[in-house]
């Protein structure tokens, strides 16, 4: 019996290789120090998105994507479908909690700079997750059909029309017409389900193996004595594991106590509700354009905040080309303090949104 | 082609002089009452500001339309030539607005939908009859549409605009000094405005709810007699009145002489209908005529009791509801079904105008099968959420177990780290 075990195992490690990537896996370290807790929240993010793809996977059995019966599937299987409200909740608490865990890990990798020589791609791998991300929670929303995804959808779209030069031809694009229509959803639904996860698994493929590739960064400011090295396997991964347990807890406690809603089935015809805003990670976007003066010198307001985050998001992209102290193991305040500023801005604009909703 | 430009060229040689001076010459013509009134000032000035906005006015009739005289002559002596007419006596004004808004063959120029009969009817009046008899406070014409500033009913800052009427008749019918001696009592704006056709009309802005003359009528205003009553109710509350005409009420209501709606529901202060109308109780009309012995007392009795079952089991399934839905549960379906149950509970109170207890009772267990469902749907919902709190406890409890054990594992592995 322990013979045909061995043969079998042997047969597939001459076909797959699995001895060396156990060795790899044997020998990979991982830098501890005071810091490292924020290491943990790559692990989170993948853990979530795992959560994604089965609770996905899953919804897809009730799902329907047309604006005649997609709001009916929905309240089916948030009222009748045994778990369904499970399933359904699951996906939608983990989603949200899953671009901030996204945000955290960008801004701690962001402060540790861990970005710098030679993780250049991996910040950049990172920069499209969070992108893709985005774009999953903005076509997630609107498939239920109900009123405030509906109109928050339309909001969204709205902005993404301003972009110059391109916005009308986007919006046309993303919405299969000029407004929203019956040709959206499925739209929508076909981005959600096939167009993003097939750029996720390239992207988080690419991410990944840079992240096991070259390993984790040890920040700069820590002396090389204050960081020691453990094993990743298993000191880290049951730490993450750890981690893991805790966000389900979490997520379970949402689920329960704080159901998804389904809300009222859209209706194109009906105004406008008061207060409508985006999915919560697009507020700050939102009330900024809100504020904006309609011009600020020759240029109309909406365009020149749309064109400042453009040109922002492509400067945070290329962070780890522009910041050259840290490339070179330099310690780089400055950009520490944009990171901050950055930061700052994002958590008072969010804020301001629901503090502040007539603004 | 040449030719062709030609000859359009020459028209418009001839057309462009020709629509200038057409266009010159009207704006020449003068309207001298307009501005001699408007020179002289004080109250004379006054119809010159007010007609700019009177409907007479958006249809191109002028000063002279009504009143006579030239309006083109300048000179005032000119001006009122023979056909000057001045302004009518008080008890001329129904016969002077009458002279075009009777003649059919005039108004259907301006709007054939228009009604001709206003004057014949206002003759029906109480208005009209007194000002017949000399009574020259009763209202004409000019109190209730206004003077110069006549705007059509359907302008919403019409004086006979439906939100505008209440306000309109208690101008004369609220005011005390001037009703005195008409021995009719002027509480009747105040009474109407609590009532809920008020509530209707001014909260809800629900144009259709009744105001003064959908019960009195308008040009042939009068209180409506005791038989008339019920048939003005009906004809917005038409199955409500034929449940009664049914019913015993009916029989002894006409033998006594008492108007039917108004006896429970009042006039003026027609106040949202509660269910404390009904039954014994302190507040129910059923006890002003019946005696506490009597078989009608015991069927109000009866019915009361019914109906308050009826609503309580109500309330119970959709307390069961919110207690669900509180805790996360869906209960949009049953939350449905439930006004099917509410729709009873609407007919059910209807049914009690007919006072046919049988009919009552089938409605209303008609309506509780429905509430039944919605409770039992309550209930399993409310065990669906206790159902997911438990399983909620229970799998924190592993998950914890899970996470105590990979915290210890944890610790060995980093103390034999140490230890090495």
């Amino acid at each position: 019996m322990k013979k045909s075990l061995k043969d079998v195992l042997t047969y597939i490690d001459e076909r797959f290789m699995l001895s060396s990537l156990l060795e790899f896996a044997r020998k990979k370290k991982v830098p501890e120090h005071k810091h490292s807790i924020w290491y943990y929240f790559g692990g989170i993010c993948l853990f979530l998105f795992i959560v994604q793809v089965i609770t996905g996977i899953l919804l897809l059995l009730y799902y329907s994507p047309s604006v005649d019966s997609a709001y009916e599937s929905i309240h089916t299987l948030m009222s009748r479908v045994r778990f369904g409200w499970l399933i359904r909740s699951v996906h939608s608490w983990s989603a949200n909690i899953l671009i901030g865990a996204i945000f955290v890990h960008m801004f701690s990798a962001f402060f540790l700079k861990a970005y710098r020589k030679p993780r250049e791609f991996t910040w950049i791998s990172g920069f499209f997750l969070l992108l893709v991300f985005l774009a999953f929670g903005f076509s997630g929303y609107l498939l239920p059909w109900n009123e405030l995804s509906f109109f928050a959808t339309r909001v969204g779209t709205d902005i993404a029309g301003t972009v110059p030069l391109l916005g009308k031809a986007i919006k046309t694009f993303i919405l299969g017409g000029p407004e929203i229509s019956a040709a959206t959803l499925p739209r929508f639904f076909w981005f959600h389900v096939a167009i993003l996860p097939l750029f996720t698994v390239v992207i988080l493929g690419i991410h990944l193996v840079l992240v096991q590739v070259l390993g984790m960064s040890k920040p700069i400011s820590l002396p090389e004595d204050k960081v020691r090295e453990v094993p990743f396997f298993p000191n880290f991964i049951l730490k993450d594991m750890l981690g893991w347990l805790l966000i389900l807890v979490l997520i379970g406690v949402l689920c329960v106590f704080l159901p998804w809603e389904v809300g009222q089935k859209a209706d194109p015809f009906a105004g406008t509700p008061l207060g409508i805003k985006p999915e919560w990670y697009f507020t700050f976007m939102f009330t900024t354009l809100k504020i904006i003066p309609s011009h600020v010198l020759f240029i109309e307001g909406e365009v020149l905040a749309i064109l400042g985050f453009m040109v922002g998001g492509l400067l945070w992209m290329l962070v780890p080309f522009l910041d050259r102290k840290a490339s070179v193991e330099k310690k780089s305040p400055a950009f520490s303090w944009i990171g901050l500023f950055v930061l700052l801005y994002i958590i008072v604009f969010t804020a301001l949104t629901y503090l502040l909703p007539n603004l | 082609m040449k030719p062709k430009h030609k000859k359009s060229n020459l028209v418009f040689i001839v057309a462009i002089p020709a629509i200038m001076f057409s266009a010159l010459s009207l704006y020449s013509q003068t309207n001298s009452c307009l501005d001699c009134h408007r020179e002289i000032g004080d109250e004379l000035a006054m119809p010159v500001e007010e007609f700019k906005l009177d409907v007479h006015q958006e249809f191109g009739l002028s000063c002279s339309d009504c009143h006579g005289g030239n309006p083109a002559e300048e000179d005032i002596d000119l001006a009122k030539d023979k056909t000057f007419e001045g302004a009518p006596l008080r008890e001329q004004i129904p016969e002077f607005c009458a002279s075009c808004h009777s003649d059919s063959t005039y108004m259907r120029r301006f709007n054939p939908r228009l009604r001709v009969d206003q004057l014949d009817l206002y003759l029906t009046s109480e208005h009209g009859k007194l000002l017949k008899e000399g009574d020259t406070k009763a209202a004409v014409c000019t109190d209730c549409h206004n003077t110069h500033g006549i705007l059509a009913s359907s302008h919403p800052k019409s004086w006979t605009f439906p939100w505008n009427i209440p306000d309109t008749c208690g101008r004369c019918h609220a005011d005390n000094d001037f009703m005195k001696g008409y021995r009719i009592p002027t509480n009747q704006l105040e009474e109407y405005e609590q009532s809920v056709h008020a509530y209707a009309l001014f909260e809800k802005k629900d144009l259709s709810a009744p105001v003064c003359n959908d019960c009195h009528g308008n040009h042939g205003a009068a209180p409506p007699e005791v038989t008339s009553i019920a048939y003005v109710c009906r004809q917005c509350h038409p199955s409500t009145g034929e449940l009664f005409s049914k019913s015993p009420h009916k029989t002894a209501y006409d033998e006594m002489g008492i108007s039917e709606c108004e006896a429970c529901h009042g006039n003026h202060k027609i106040l949202s209908p509660s269910d404390d109308m009904l039954g014994t109780g302190k507040e129910a009309v059923c006890i002003q005529c019946h005696d506490p012995d009597s078989r009608p007392y015991e069927v109000a009795s009866r019915i009361k009791e019914m109906l308050d079952d009826f609503i309580n089991k109500t309330h119970s399934a959709s307390s069961l509801l919110e207690q669900a839905e509180g805790k996360g549960v869906e209960v949009s379906d049953p939350k449905f079904k439930l006004r099917e149950a509410n729709t009873l509970l609407i007919l059910v109170r209807n049914l009690t105008h007919g006072l046919d207890i049988t009919a009552i009772e089938e409605k209303i267990q008609e309506g509780e099968k429905v509430v039944l469902e919605v409770q039992e749907a309550g209930m399993t919902a409310l065990k669906e959420a206790t159902f997911r709190r438990r399983g909620l406890i229970i799998s924190t409890f592993f998950v914890f177990l899970l996470a105590v054990a990979l915290f210890l594992k944890i610790r060995q592995i980093e103390k034999k780290n140490r230890t090495q």
